[in-house]
């Protein structure tokens, strides 16, 4: 692989197919990890490993796995790495084991993971894999970071767990409901401000790349190729 | 009485999909129709049902006593592909209207976060859940009150976005998922309530 490539998959799982506000998977994890900036660095990290070392595994075994049984195996792959992940939280850190709770285990049905594994990992070989698994991660980490901070702010006037000076705090932002308002924001903005860069560079590079496609078709393929 | 509290607590003050976040993928994406919303709210409902049954009697009864708890999310996570799959064919096989209605989302159901949820939680802390402690029929009944939640959520959903995806002029970037968010969390201020009791 070009080095180019490797800019490319960087790009696309941070900014162009930002697994968390671009396709919108893994929705469930964001919404209850972001109560506060260190619950979601916490969540997107722990994500962000399993990402990692299930594509180079998927990476490394896609000749060996037969094609009607690699969506079980792709599963196995992941739920041993949850449960790894998970006893060494249990382990070392067991304030944020507390406050991942059940979303803990349930990392294993993530869509990111799942469809990272069957859409990416299964075609490609370890490194690309390895970066690609790194790339949404981190996607999915900045975006729940983002998140939490918004959240912690608002809500709870402290940021990353440190008091703020002053005593202003929106209790809503803490609840359920501003945890999808502020996502539903989060994702309309980071919308808006993507067609714009994106209008501006396809204008600077209309005969070379053609038009970017719309989120919502590249979650329907994503969703259809994990169904496969 | 323990039954009474049980279901308000898990259909309405913690709410599956509202208040607990599980179960979004499906609550955001097949609520586009009522109908459609309702199926899938009682395919999942009837899998959470099955999976209680399968994992809860396994956990207890086979797997802590053999000391091999730790690999819980294993073999969960394959008991309810495997009753998927098994649902699947005999609603192929017996029931063939339902299965042509279902058909599409139940593949779907295995990645569903409110199965493993639900077959996580009942082996887990049950003082939140309003009973002391937890046995096979509470687990079941924790269940099903848990996808009635769920459908309750898919359906008032899928109502409003019927309205509003039809009728209302919006911003291009707060189509589709920003505006299903803030429904949602319209819908959360509204369980909010139940809280208060």
């Amino acid at each position: 692989m070009k080095k180019n490539d490797y800019k490319k998959i960087c790009f696309d799982g941070i900014v162009a197919n930002n697994p968390t506000l671009r396709l919108v998977l893994g929705t469930c994890a964001t919404l209850a990890l972001t109560t506060s900036a260190m619950n979601g660095i916490g969540m997107g990290l722990a994500v962000t490993v399993i990402l990692l070392c299930s594509n180079v595994l998927v990476s490394l075994l896609r000749k060996i796995i037969p094609n009607e049984v690699r969506i079980p195996a792709f599963v196995l792959i992941i739920a041993t790495f949850v449960t790894v992940v998970r006893m060494v939280l249990y382990a070392y850190l067991p304030d944020l084991y507390d406050s991942m709770g059940v979303f803990l285990p349930l990392i294993v049905v993530n869509c990111i993971i799942l469809g990272r594994a069957e859409s990416f990992a299964s075609k490609n070989n370890v490194p690309a894999a390895a970066m690609d698994g790194v790339a949404n991660g981190i996607g999915f980490t900045l975006a729940l970071t983002l998140m939490g901070i918004i959240r912690e702010f608002l809500g709870n006037a402290s940021f990353f767990g440190i008091a703020l000076p002053w005593d202003f705090k929106i209790e809503f932002f803490t609840s359920s409901a501003g945890a999808f308002f502020v996502y539903g924001m989060c994702i309309a903005l980071f919308n808006f401000a993507y067609s714009k860069i994106e209008i501006a560079l396809s204008h600077r590079r209309a005969h070379r790349r053609a038009l970017p496609k719309d989120p919502a078709e590249m979650r329907e393929e994503a969703l259809v190729r994990e169904e496969k | 009485m323990e039954i009474f509290t049980l279901f308000i607590l898990a259909v309405f003050v913690n709410n599956f999909v509202v208040v607990q976040f599980l179960g979004i993928c499906p609550f955001l994406g097949v609520s586009k129709d009522t109908s459609s919303a309702f199926g899938m709210g009682v395919a999942v409902t009837v899998v959470m049902v099955l999976a209680t049954l399968v994992t809860y009697p396994l956990y207890t009864f086979v797997m802590v006593p053999l000391g091999f708890d730790f690999m819980e999310i294993i073999f969960f996570i394959f008991v309810i592909a495997a009753l998927v799959q098994m649902l699947e064919q005999v609603l192929k096989k017996f029931i063939p209207a339902l299965y042509n209605s279902l058909g599409i989302y139940l593949p779907l159901i295995t990645t569903n976060c409110a199965v493993l949820g639900v077959a996580e939680l009942v082996i887990g802390d049950v003082t939140s859940l309003g009973i002391a402690s937890m046995n096979l029929g509470y687990a079941l009944l924790y269940a099903l009150f848990s996808g009635i939640g769920f459908i309750v959520a898919i359906v008032l959903m899928s109502g409003l976005r019927e309205k509003i995806d039809r009728y209302t002029d919006m911003p291009k970037c707060l189509k589709g998922f920003p505006i299903s968010m803030v429904i949602a969390s319209f819908m959360a201020m509204a369980f909010y309530v139940f809280t208060l009791i």
